[in-house]
């Protein structure tokens, strides 16, 4: 099996996140940076199928010079080689962009299974995978929980709205994934001296032969609309904190 | 040139689920402020009937193909059914709910119209004649405006958060055939488990009763279930609860977990961390119990009640059965 796993850097869930005051962006300074945890259930993912049934995992990942941390991470858990796009033109680009350049890298390498993060925490916005998929013309499985390789197919647990579907899609195919996939393994110590002496192949934009063509562009953004400071109820004892609660929703919010 | 504000529906069983007329009804007000037409596109298998419904919601023309081949719900057949249309009429933009099913259609049409979207959006609007749309970023710790420069301008809106607005309109029903055959098809869906827990997904559902690391073990959750059951809410889990085994993570809001946004949000003993917050913090009206005053869920709530929740939390379900009965 040849396995990529696609990894995005991203500041991890308990950064504090400041905008520029201009709008631009986020301030990246104080901020600690990890792999994607959605990218990290592919990457594990990628590596158990990879000792089941042999083959070569490569970890393709877009970002900044500060990205090489995290596929040097993804090595270390086990991953052979790495093809890192790194070009400053690439800085901040949608989704479609992210997906196009990963797609002209993809295109290069033998690939039976293509592993995404269903989303990455920092944009939320979910839509790589699917692109990829659309733009490599093979087939997607999106939010998986369960992964089973029998011969040139695939089966695939996910979980929709009421429901859990088991699906079948042949191979390759890109498959996203969600928490409950499996439990990422950690680096160890001798995987992490290993992984220095791992290729890490660098690729920028004119090497892809992509041209930047963003579609989406975030044009401003701004801290949450606070909420209007909530009511503490208070009371005697909890019979009449809790009439006082019920009554409110009642009345007040109206919501029960 | 690009014209129309169109949107892809949802049913199951032949129901519309309620994305439908939240992205019916967001459409329509997009329409009107630009002069054009709300459009929908209807697939499945026996739905024609449900088509005329969306009249109610704004709908001007309703495309259908009734087949077969559109049940269950595949990328394949979807996109592609749907990639024909809007090639033919271009609309200016194109809305899908930001609902498993449309998150996973949605990102794939960008790719296939080779378009940008905004996804989970929370707001939308339109300015000099183009869509912008604002949608939560790093779990909510920001908001980002989008605008799209290519057509058509798509965008997915979380689920109950716009509103539903009845507009009375007769609507126009369009039936067209994809002709899409089962060759076209890669992916099959074996099987479908449904989940008959009697309660509505905890992303549809208009009250969740969610308990943390306060609840201190799974036996605890009966209370929260007996609220629940009071005012038919679905119980939701932090992710401390979910990660200490107590709760299945299906069950779990937040950052890594499911975004919910209903009208009424009680958290049970839940400290508050960014990475919850950022799954429920667009509720429409949050309440917290826990013991600790600095928890920090109480920058998020509307009503709190600082107190042990073992003892407010059956006191509630009392109080509020009492209420409403």
């Amino acid at each position: 099996m040849n396995i990529v796993a696609c990894i995005k850097q991203v500041p991890n869930t308990d950064s504090t996140i400041r905008l520029k005051p201009d709008g631009s962006g986020i301030v990246e300074t104080g901020i600690e940076w990890v792999m994607n945890p959605y990218d990290e259930f592919g990457v594990e993912e990628a590596l158990r199928m990879k000792e089941k049934l042999g083959g070569e995992v490569t970890i393709v990942s877009l970002g900044p010079a500060r990205a090489i941390t995290a596929i040097r991470t993804a090595l270390a858990m086990g991953a052979d080689r790495a093809i890192y796009i790194n070009d400053p033109v690439f800085d901040g680009v949608d989704a479609y962009m992210t997906a196009t350049a990963l797609a002209a890298v993809i295109k290069t390498i033998p690939c039976d299974i293509v592993f995404c993060g269903q989303r990455a925490i920092d944009d939320d916005s979910g839509q790589v995978g699917a692109i990829l998929a659309a733009l490599l013309d093979i087939p997607q499985v999106t939010v998986a929980t369960k992964v089973d390789v029998e011969g040139n197919f695939i089966k695939v647990v996910r979980p929709v709205e009421g429901a859990e579907l088991l699906i079948e899609s042949p191979l390759p195919c890109v498959v996203t994934a969600h928490k409950g996939l499996n439990e990422p393994r950690f680096a160890s110590l001798p995987g992490i001296m290993k992984a220095r002496n791992k290729p890490v192949e660098v690729k920028d934009a004119a090497m892809l032969g992509v041209s930047m063509d963003v579609k989406a562009e975030v044009i401003g953004t701004m801290p949450p609309l606070a909420r209007p400071p909530g009511k503490i109820i208070s009371g005697d004892d909890i019979a009449t904190k809790a009439k006082e609660l019920a009554k409110l929703l009642r009345e007040e919010a109206k919501v029960i | 040139m690009a014209k129309g504000v169109w949107i892809i529906t949802e049913q199951r069983y032949g129901t519309f689920r309620k994305i439908t007329f939240e992205l019916a009804s967001t459409a329509r007000k997009l329409a009107d402020e630009l002069g054009e037409d709300a459009c929908a596109i209807l697939l499945g298998s026996g739905i024609e009937g449900i088509a005329g419904e969306l009249g109610k919601y704004g709908v001007d023309k309703v495309y259908v193909a009734d087949q077969p081949i559109f049940d269950p719900y595949t990328t394949d057949a979807h996109a592609a059914a749907i990639v024909q249309l809007v090639k033919e009429h271009e609309p200016s933009i194109l809305f899908l709910g930001a609902s498993s099913q449309g998150k996973d259609l949605s990102a794939h049409l960008v790719g296939r119209l080779e378009t940008g979207m905004a996804t989970d959006c929370t707001h939308v609007k339109v300015v000099d004649g183009r869509l912008r749309a604002i949608r939560p970023m790093y779990a909510g710790k920001c908001f980002g405006e989008v605008a799209i420069n290519a057509f058509p301008q798509m965008a997915s809106l979380r689920p109950n958060v716009f509103p539903v607005v009845k507009s009375a309109r007769e609507t126009v029903i369009v039936k067209f055939d994809p002709g899409i055959g089962p060759d076209q098809l890669k992916t099959r869906i074996l099987e479908v488990r449904k989940i008959t827990n009697g309660k509505a997904d905890l992303t549809e559902a208009n009250i969740v009763v969610s308990g943390g690391r306060g609840m201190k073990g799974p036996e605890n959750y009966a209370i929260l279930e007996d609220l629940a059951e009071i005012l038919g809410a679905t119980v939701g889990a932090s992710r401390a609860a979910v990660d200490a085994g107590w709760r299945p993570e299906a069950d779990q809001v937040g950052q890594t977990g499911k975004v919910v946004s209903p009208n009424l949000y009680i958290a049970c003993g839940i400290s508050g961390a960014t990475q919850h917050l950022a799954g429920m913090g667009t509720s429409k009206c949050i309440v917290a119990i826990n013991k600790d005053p600095d928890a920090q869920i109480f920058t998020a709530a509307d009503y709190g009640i600082v107190d042990d929740l073992f003892k407010v939390v059956p006191e509630l379900t009392k109080e509020i059965k009492a209420l409403i009965s």
